[in-house]
């Protein structure tokens, strides 16, 4: 498994791992709370059932907007810890995606972080998805890969903090 | 001066191959490498509003001027999470 606490990878994600990563190796009570999501691979999209999501990345541009990500995070919430991980390859219905834990001391900071890192990932960072279904293949796309955009981080923020 | 072009998703679809290398006018800009491209490839010109791009894994801009043996990366809109 990666050991950093903001990666790709091939392998199965795991939850417990990401949340290790988000709290250091020795958590000593600083954490109350820590917020975790896992994005997971739908069966049905637009009336079609999913066979599998191919995932592919620009893997040295997407770790750089993790970290990018990551900054947004510590200059809004500086007590937050975050960890985030997300799988590139073949994904099953089911299989987990993405994960990401942000540790806070309080529960407040945690969810909104959480949800910001989200929103972000799916704005700027270069990683695609081919959907297979039955009879056919589709890439899905979302947000142009466009990390300057002021107003695409306030969007972010909103689904935040309400 | 030669430069590497990596395509994602739909665009390495119709660029047929993720990774091509190119020569371009030593006095290039991304913009220049992608109309180099769309000219190669028609089918990804109506695409470039929608086109994010990276140089040596650095976002960048279509004015972002490129040196030889730089690494231009053309970004569809993304979709991971």
């Amino acid at each position: 498994m990666p050991t950093t606490p903001l990666s790709l990878t091939v392998s199965p994600i795991e939850t417990a791992e990401v949340v290790r990563l988000a709290e250091g190796e020795s958590p000593d009570g600083q954490f109350g709370a820590v917020a975790t999501f896992i994005g997971t691979v739908r069966r049905e999209h637009l009336g079609r059932q999913v066979a599998y999501l191919e995932y592919e990345a620009y893997e040295p541009l997407a770790e750089k907007a993790l970290g990018l990500i990551a900054g947004e995070v510590a200059g809004q919430w500086p007590a937050v810890r975050l960890a985030i991980q997300h799988r590139t390859g073949r994904l099953a219905p089911g299989e987990a995606s993405i994960v990401i834990a942000a540790a806070s001391p309080h529960r407040a900071e945690a969810f909104q972080a959480c949800r910001y890192a989200i929103e972000r990932v799916k704005q700027i960072v270069p990683i695609w998805k081919r959907e297979v279904f039955a009879g056919g293949e589709a890439w899905v796309e979302g947000a142009p890969a466009d990390p300057s955009d002021e107003g695409a981080r306030q969007a972010a923020y909103r689904s935040a903090c309400g | 001066m030669r430069v590497t072009i990596r395509l994602f998703a739909r665009l390495r679809d119709l660029g047929g191959s993720g990774t091509l290398t190119r020569d371009v006018a030593d006095d290039a800009s991304v913009d220049t490498v992608w109309q180099a491209l769309a000219q190669e490839f028609p089918a990804v010109a109506p695409l470039r509003a929608s086109i994010a791009v990276a140089v040596n894994a650095e976002y960048a801009t279509f004015t972002t001027r490129v040196m030889d043996g730089d690494e231009v990366a053309f970004l569809p809109p993304v979709s991971g999470g």
